[in-house]
């Protein structure tokens, strides 16, 4: 379809022409502009989210830092350190989508844009191997917790963050990967121009979002 | 200052000339059913979100008063103790999540930003229209929860009573968290428009004072809202999966829900009362015929209130065994809330000072509005000490103080707002005498309801109690009394404004002779808002040298 109907009106440069400015904005930019603010302070809230996650973190830590330290030690350390270069790797390719859509370059950008989305698959195929661990050794949150080798209390509760900050984290990676494949599609149909890429350019801050909870994520449960 | 256009186009017909509506408007561009419910038309949204939020103030205020004739005699009256447990916490639900947050934003907000700004429309129209559907599903699955669920536990769902108790309240937590997202995307569609949609000529500081205040309310729904969603989802699965987060028998912190909790819930009561304070920023220029005292005083003290608001949360938690440090440093942050309050009341007063008033319903609301402002943000100053909240905590004296912000300052700039907007946004008058009657009755009812209840928490009855000693009778029954008074003037407003919306007089463009920028346009304005090009040159709120245009007769 791509190729017959939509290929006829691909402008010379060899992209379809933007969308019709919505009636009540003046010119392109402020439009771009809003939508692009509108994004920032939406990402605002994704952070409020996340911070009461970490406020949760801090007071439990705080509590319990013997439970917290032995059960750091039984996550997989090499799981969540290919995870977290899988995820940086698939913000880079976003930027080099972003960076090619705006030259016009659909086509480099959907590739780019389908290598980030198979990262984002590959990073929950990983986080399912570790929850899978997890919850055959029954290290798992409040009431299923049975395991015995944290010996310290607080264990269980060690486990509802555990679960809890990854679990939202993970629902934040299938949005993203959704997004990401929106905006693939779009690309595929050679939509992005120089005067339009403001969806693909949200759809990758976005997906940065979900990175940067990640970047503090894995030190916090990993390594500290 | 030149202002000879803008004043032309404020002029009205000449007196003796019959108004008529003007042909063409947004309320008769398209009447099929399928026109209101896919509209993006802010207007059309906020008429939407009018029929909302009244239901829910209906809902709302038929529990409130199932809940006072409960409380008429000493033993059981009309109900069990369950379903009176059950009747409080859906009336502080649904008043404040299907009114008093939506209900200013949503409505008055939703109609008159744009047009203030010389806009056509809000920065994302399809979110707008969204984000009332999510707040009517939200709505829905909050209120199908209570009510097949039964959730007892009061709208505060204090842990460990909320994640133990036997009824169902997991879905009332996705409905509030479902709202929290309506409410979002409302702050988040106002915040880019009074960015990037500004007309030319409306710079920062020639904003209406209801923008400035709009701008307040919004971030704190962009910045806080996320908090309470969170805290929901998190309860709504301790009670489903037995988490243990706040259940501190696994080792969780019933406290860290009450923090959680009131990092939203303390800057939710400004989502409710800013709005408010914004529309009387508004009508007491219009009904006093004079410029606002101190714009850019009240514009800064909206943001201040928006700001300290983050850092108060803990004075509710003053007998939750926080540290003396925290009790202090947050007893004194609350009373910085009072600073910019108090503010704002003077620059009010002194914008009435030598004014020409005229004493209509919206004014006799204003005057309703200060002293509840007043009243109310006195005790809470009172309430923000230390030692004497701990003789107060859980007693009808903080029911009675929060009733006097959230019912009688935000009602009060609700109605002000509907009574002084009604010709703008529907084109006709509703019938004056008949509004004053109403605003003498809810202002008195309003008083005889709530006052009695300081005096019963002073004298130690606590709140959320199904049966009382027979010595608060009388003042129980006072109480009671006043509420009936209340309910008395809503149902005159409900039918003097139903009958004043097909059969009213016709307003014209301006009837107030306000000279706020919305009422430049047509009443009611076409679906673009402006019938001639939108010119700002005045700064709003200027009532020097302008010829009298008013239809309502002003004291001189």
């Amino acid at each position: 379809m791509q190729h017959s109907a939509a290929a006829q009106q691909l402008t010379p440069e060899g992209w379809l022409p933007p969308p019709p400015l919505p009636h009540h904005y003046d010119d392109r930019v402020s439009h771009a502009n809003a939508v692009r603010f509108g994004m920032w302070l939406f990402l605002g809230t994704e952070v409020l989210l996340f911070a009461g996650v970490f406020t949760g973190y801090f007071t439990f830590r705080a509590y319990f830092p013997e439970a917290f330290d032995q059960a750091a030690r039984h996550l997989s350390l090499f799981l969540g350190t290919l995870n977290t270069f899988l995820l940086l790797t698939s913000s880079l390719t976003v930027a080099l989508a972003h960076h090619n859509a705006e030259r016009g370059k659909n086509h480099n950008a959907f590739w780019l844009l389908v290598v980030s989305v198979l990262m984002g698959g590959g990073f929950l195929v990983i986080k399912g191997i570790e929850y899978h661990e997890k919850f055959v050794e029954h290290a798992l949150p409040g009431k299923f917790f049975n395991f015995a080798e944290i010996t310290a209390p607080g264990g269980p509760v060690f486990y509802v963050v555990y679960f809890f900050a990854t679990g939202l984290h993970a629902l934040h990676v299938i949005v993203g990967m959704s997004l990401l494949t929106w905006v693939a599609v779009r690309a595929w149909r050679k939509e992005f121009s120089p005067t339009y890429y403001a969806p693909l350019e949200n759809a990758g801050l976005y997906w940065h979002l979900v990175d940067l909870v990640w970047i503090f994520l894995y030190p916090l449960l990993y390594l500290v | 200052m030149s202002q000879s256009a803008s004043t032309a186009q404020v002029a009205v017909a000449p007196a003796g000339a019959q108004l008529e509506l003007p042909k063409k408007h947004y309320l008769n561009d398209g009447t099929t059913i399928r026109s209101w419910l896919l509209t993006v038309d802010h207007k059309r949204i906020a008429i939407m979100y009018l029929v909302g939020t009244t239901f829910g103030l209906l809902l709302g205020g038929i529990f409130a008063m199932v809940l006072r004739l409960e409380l008429l005699t000493p033993g059981p009256t009309i109900i069990e103790a369950l379903t009176y447990n059950r009747m409080f916490t859906l009336h502080g639900l649904v008043m404040i999540f299907m009114f008093m947050i939506p209900a200013i934003p949503g409505v008055f907000g939703n109609f008159f930003l744009p047009i203030m700004l010389g806009a056509k429309d809000v920065a994302f129209p399809k979110w707008n229209l969204t984000s009332y559907y999510v707040y009517l599903a939200g709505a829905a699955l909050m209120l199908w929860g209570l009510i097949t669920g039964g959730a007892d536990t009061g709208w505060t769902f204090y842990t460990p009573y909320s994640t133990t108790t036997t009824t169902n309240i997991a879905p009332v937590m996705l409905g509030v968290f479902v709202i929290g997202f309506s409410s979002i995307l409302t702050g988040l569609n106002f915040i880019v428009t009074i960015h990037t949609l500004r007309a030319p000529g409306v710079t920062w500081f020639k904003m209406p004072l209801f923008v400035w205040a709009i701008y307040g309310t919004s971030i704190i729904q962009v910045l806080a809202t996320p908090v309470i969603g969170l805290t929901t989802l998190l309860v709504a699965a301790e009670h489903t999966f037995g988490f243990g987060f706040f259940d501190p028998a696994r080792g969780g912190d019933p406290i860290l829900f009450q923090h959680l909790f009131w990092f939203y819930s303390h800057p939710a009561v400004y989502i409710m009362v800013l709005p408010a304070m914004g529309v009387i920023s508004e009508a007491i220029c219009a009904f006093s015929r004079k410029n606002i005292f101190g714009y850019s005083m009240i514009a800064m003290s909206s943001l201040g209130i928006a700001f300290v608001g983050f850092f108060a949360w803990g004075h509710h938690l003053f007998t939750s065994g926080q540290s003396a440090f925290d009790a202090g440093a947050f007893a004194a942050i609350s009373m910085l809330v009072g600073v910019f309050t108090a503010i704002k009341i003077f620059n009010w007063v002194g914008t009435l000072y030598k004014g020409a008033i005229s004493f209509t319903a919206p004014f006799a609301y204003i005057c309703g509005f200060l002293f509840f402002l007043v009243f109310g943000g006195m005790t809470g100053i009172a309430l923000a000490t230390v030692s004497l909240d701990v003789h107060w905590q859980d007693t009808y004296f903080v029911v009675a103080h929060f009733h006097f912000i959230m019912v009688g300052a935000v009602i009060m700039g609700f109605l002000t707002a509907l009574h002084y907007w009604f010709p703008k946004m529907f084109g006709r008058k509703y019938p004056e005498n008949w509004g004053l009657l109403a605003a003498g009755l809810i202002v008195l009812g309003f008083n005889a309801t709530f006052i009695p209840q300081f005096l019963l928490g002073n004298a130690g009855m606590p709140r959320r109690y199904y049966e009382y000693p027979e010595r608060f009778a009388a003042l129980n029954v006072a109480s009671t009394a006043g509420a009936s008074l209340l309910a008395f003037g809503f149902i005159i407003i409900a039918i003097y404004l139903a009958i004043a919306l097909f059969n009213g007089e016709v307003a014209g463009r301006n009837p107030w002779g306000s000279r706020g920028y919305e009422w430049d346009t047509p009443s009611p304005p076409p679906t673009e808002n402006f019938d001639h090009p939108v010119d700002h040159t005045r700064i709003p709120h200027d009532y020097t040298d302008t010829e009298d245009v008013a239809t309502v007769s002003h004291a001189t």
